[in-house]
C-alpha cells in the first residue's frame, strides 16, 4: 500500500534496526574491535572526536561502530551522549605552548626555533596503492612498530616547544596578545544570538563538520575574499587538561587531549597606534585533523576582516552564514528529514496549486 | 482495539536519567516555556540540546515533551495524524525507554501532553491537554528575510509589511495566496508565528483555544507558545479571506469523504490504492477511529 497507509510503522522501524545490525554481521568478517578503530583509523576517529565535541576515544570508537563507519552519524552519537551529561565547572585557559607536540610546521620561515617536525603526516605521501597491506598479519604490524620503535633514541627531542609567532610579536610585525578575562561564550548552554563574540564564533567552527568548514574556506580561497593565508604554525599533539582541585581550587593535570591547532597571518592592516601588522586566523579542533583547522583559521580571519570593515562582501565573511551552517549534525539531520513522510504539507500544496490553476483556466474561458 | 502500553520499559535507556535530559537542560526548557507563554508568539531562544534523533525529525518538540512529562502523565505521538507513521512511533518508542511510569495512549482524549508533527487533532482540546509542536522553521520572516539579526529587530518593530507584499504578489502572479501550509499567523495582535507546517485547515484551531499549544524548533533553538484563550489570526488582506483546503470532488462540486469512516468535516489524505484508485482518507487516525467505534455501538 502507499506510503499514506503504513500500518504499523513500529514494526517496520524494529526490523529496519534489526537489518542494520546484520548489515555488519552478514559477510563473515571478523568483529571489528574498539581499538582497531581508534589505533588504525586515528584520522576517521579524530574527525568523530571533534565533530562529537566531546573528547571520548573510546565512546567514539564505539559511535563509529555502531554508526557502520559514517563520521556524521557517529559524532552525533557523541553529542548526543553529551546531552544527558551536567557542566561540571570550568578550566582556565589552556596554553597551548604546552603541547607535548607529536608534529608542527609552519610556512612562514625555512627554520623555526625548535625545528621543523613533519611528525606523521600523509602530506608526501604518494598515492599509489601499496598492495601488500591487502593481506597483512598481525606479525607484520607488529615488525613495523617495533622496528620503529626500536630504532629511535630516546630523549633527544624537547616535548614541547615555543610557538613560531611569538618571534613575529617580539618585533611587533603581529599585534601583541591581548589579555581577554571576559567570560567566554558557551554555545552547548547559549543560542547564537547575533552578533556574537569570538569566542562564540571558534567554538562553534571548533566542532563543526570538516566538509562544511572546508567548503566555505575554499570560496574564500579561490576569491570569493581574499584572507590569502600564510600557514604561521600549524602543530598537533597532546595539551595537558587542567582542571581546579575541588578542594584547593589549585590547576591539576587530569588528562590530555589531543588537538591540532592552526595559526595563519594574513595580510597587514592598519593597527590601532596607526603602524601596519600583519593579521591572525586561529582554528584548533580535537583530534589530528589539519584541513579543519586551517579552513577554520581562513574562516575565522574573513569573519574577522568584514568585522573590522563593517562590509561583508562575500559568503566566507558573514558571521551568520558561515556559523549556522557549518555544523554537521543539524545540516545531516535537517537533511535527512526531507525522506520522512510529508503528505499533509504536499496535500495542501496540491490544493494550493489546483486553486491557481482553477483560477487561471476561469481567466482563458472567460469573454474578452 | 486502543492498547494502552504503560512506557515503563527501560532496558536500552537504562543508562540515562528519567525524560534523557539532564536535570539543568530541563530547568532551563521549562524557563523557556514560561517566557514564551508570557510574551505569546514571541521566539524564545534557548540552548536546544542534541538528541539521539536527528535534527529535523522533532528534537525540539521531543526536548519540550521530555521537559514536561512527569510520570503520572499520558503521553500521544502523532506525525501526519497518525501515531502509527514511522517518525512517531520511533519518538513514542524513545519516550517508553526513557520515561518509566508515563502512559502512552493513541486517544487524543486521554492524553495530558500531545507531541505533533504537521497536524492539529481535530476533536478540540480541553485545558488540561498541551499539544507540543514540531518545527522546522520557527520565523515567518525568513521566506521574505534570510538574515536572523534583521529578523529579530522586524519582529520587534512588528514589522511584517513584507510578508502582506508576498501575499499580494501572489495575488498579482495567480489571483490566489499560494502559501499552502506554515500560514503566518498573528498572535496576540503582535507577534506573526510561523504555526509549524500544519495545514491551513488547522490554522483556526489556533484561535481562543482551551488548551495550551507549544512550539519547539531544536535546530534552530527556539520556543514560542500560543497560551488558551488566545487571538490567533492568520494574516489576509480585508477583500481576500483566508480559505483552508477545500477537498472539493471537481466533477461533483461536492467535498469529498473519508473512505472508512465518511467523516465530511476532517483533514484528508489523498492517495491512490493498490488499484491505482484516488481515495480519501482522514488523516486524524485517532478521528478516524473514534468515529468507527461509534457507527459500531450505533449499528
Amino acid at each position: 500500500m502507499a506510503y499514506v497507509a503504513i500500518r504499523g510503522g513500529a514494526d517496520a522501524i524494529k526490523g529496519s534496526a534489526r537489518l542494520m545490525d546484520a548489515m555488519r554481521a552478514m559477510g563473515e568478517s571478523a568483529p571489528l574491535e574498539l581499538d582497531q578503530i581508534e589505533r588504525q583509523m586515528p584520522l576517521l576517529h579524530s574527525k568523530v572526536l571533534s565533530e562529537g565535541s566531546l573528547y571520548h576515544p573510546r565512546l567514539a570508537s564505539l559511535a563509529l561502530k555502531q554508526a557502520l563507519g559514517d563520521s556524521l552519524e557517529a559524532a552525533f552519537f557523541l553529542r548526543a551522549y553529551r546531552s544527558t551529561k551536567p557542566r561540571l565547572g570550568e578550566t582556565a585557559p589552556h596554553d597551548t605552548r604546552n603541547m607535548r607536540v607529536v608534529r608542527r610546521v609552519s610556512a612562514a620561515f625555512k627554520d623555526i626555533p625548535g625545528g621543523q617536525m613533519l611528525g606523521a603526516t600523509p602530506d608526501y605521501l604518494h598515492r599509489l596503492f601499496r598492495f601488500e597491506l591487502m593481506d597483512e598479519g598481525a606479525e607484520r604490524l607488529d615488525e613495523i612498530a617495533r622496528d620503529w620503535l626500536g630504532n629511535r633514541p630516546m630523549g633527544d627531542t624537547p616535548l614541547t616547544f615555543p610557538k613560531v609567532l611569538d618571534s613575529l610579536r617580539d618585533e611587533g610585525l603581529l599585534a601583541p596578545l591581548a589579555q581577554d578575562d571576559t567570560q567566554p561564550f558557551d554555545i552547548t548552554r547559549e543560542p547564537l544570538i547575533f552578533p556574537v563574540p569570538r569566542s562564540a564564533q571558534l567554538a562553534t567552527m571548533a566542532r563543526g563538520e570538516t566538509g562544511g568548514l572546508l567548503a566555505l574556506a575554499y570560496s574564500n580561497m579561490r576569491g570569493y575574499g581574499d584572507v590569502h593565508p600564510t600557514v604561521g604554525e600549524l602543530r598537533v599533539g597532546y595539551v595537558p587538561v587542567m582542571v581546579p582541585h575541588p578542594v584547593t581550587g589549585k590547576p591539576m593535570e587530569v588528562g590530555e587531549v589531543l588537538v591540532t591547532e592552526c595559526e595563519i597571518v594574513a595580510m597587514f592592516e592598519k593597527s590601532d597606534d596607526g603602524a601596519p601588522v600583519f593579521t591572525l586566523g586561529y582554528g584548533a579542533c580535537f583530534g589530528q585533523n589539519e584541513v579543519k583547522a586551517i579552513a577554520m583559521a581562513v574562516l575565522d580571519r574573513a569573519i574577522s576582516v568584514a568585522k573590522d570593515k563593517g562590509r561583508i562582501a562575500n559568503p566566507s565573511e558573514d558571521p551568520e552564514f558561515v556559523l549556522l551552517h557549518v555544523d554537521g549534525i543539524e545540516s545531516m539531520g535537517f537533511c535527512t528529514h526531507y525522506k520522512m513522510p510529508h503528505y499533509v504539507t504536499f496535500q495542501s500544496d496540491m490544493d494550493r496549486l489546483r486553486a491557481a490553476r482553477g483560477k487561471a483556466e476561469e481567466a482563458a474561458d472567460a469573454p474578452r | 482495539m486502543h492498547p494502552v502500553d504503560t512506557m515503563g520499559q527501560n532496558r536500552e535507556g537504562a543508562e540515562y536519567g528519567f525524560a534523557f535530559l539532564d536535570e539543568d537542560a530541563k530547568r532551563e526548557l521549562r524557563r523557556s516555556i514560561f517566557k514564551a507563554v508570557c510574551i505569546p508568539g514571541h521566539q524564545v531562544p534557548y540552548a536546544s540540546r542534541e538528541m539521539p534523533i536527528a535534527r529535523g525529525f522533532g528534537t525540539g518538540g521531543m526536548q519540550l515533551t521530555l521537559a514536561l512529562l512527569g510520570p503520572d502523565d499520558a503521553c500521544k505521538v502523532i506525525d501526519q495524524g497518525a501515531d502509527d507513521s514511522v517518525n512517531a512511533a520511533n519518538i513514542r518508542n524513545f519516550f517508553a525507554l526513557t520515561c518509566p511510569g508515563v502512559t502512552g495512549t493513541l486517544r487524543t482524549e486521554e492524553a495530558s501532553v500531545i507531541q505533533t508533527r504537521h497536524r492539529i487533532p481535530e476533536l478540540r482540546l480541553r485545558a488540561d491537554q498541551i499539544l507540543v509542536f514540531q518545527v522546522p522553521y520557527p520565523d515567518p520572516l525568513v521566506v521574505v528575510e534570510p538574515n536572523a539579526a534583521k529578523r529579530r529587530r522586524m519582529h520587534g518593530r512588528a514589522d511584517y509589511a513584507r510578508l502582506w507584499v508576498k501575499l499580494y504578489e501572489d495575488m498579482v502572479a495567480f489571483d490566489e495566496i499560494t502559501i499552502s501550509h506554515r500560514y503566518p499567523t498573528r498572535i496576540n495582535g503582535h507577534y506573526i508565528i510561523d504555526p509549524s507546517p500544519i495545514p491551513r485547515f488547522d490554522v483556526p484551531k489556533l484561535h481562543q483555544a482551551d488548551c495550551l499549544y507549544l512550539f519547539g524548533a531544536g535546530r534552530e533553538k527556539r520556543i514560542y507558545a500560543v497560551p488558551p484563550h488566545t487571538d490567533a489570526v492568520p494574516i489576509t488582506f480585508k477583500d481576500v479571506t483566508f480559505a483552508v483546503e477545500s477537498f472539493r470532488d471537481k466533477a461533483t462540486g461536492k467535498r469529498h469523504c473519508c473512505r472508512r469512516c465518511g467523516a465530511d468535516d476532517s483533514f484528508l489524505d489523498e492517495f491512490f490504492d493498490d488499484a491505482g484508485t484516488r481515495v480519501f482518507q482522514c488523516s486524524d487516525a485517532a478521528y478516524c477511529d473514534m468515529r468507527l467505534e461509534r457507527l459500531e455501538a450505533a449499528e
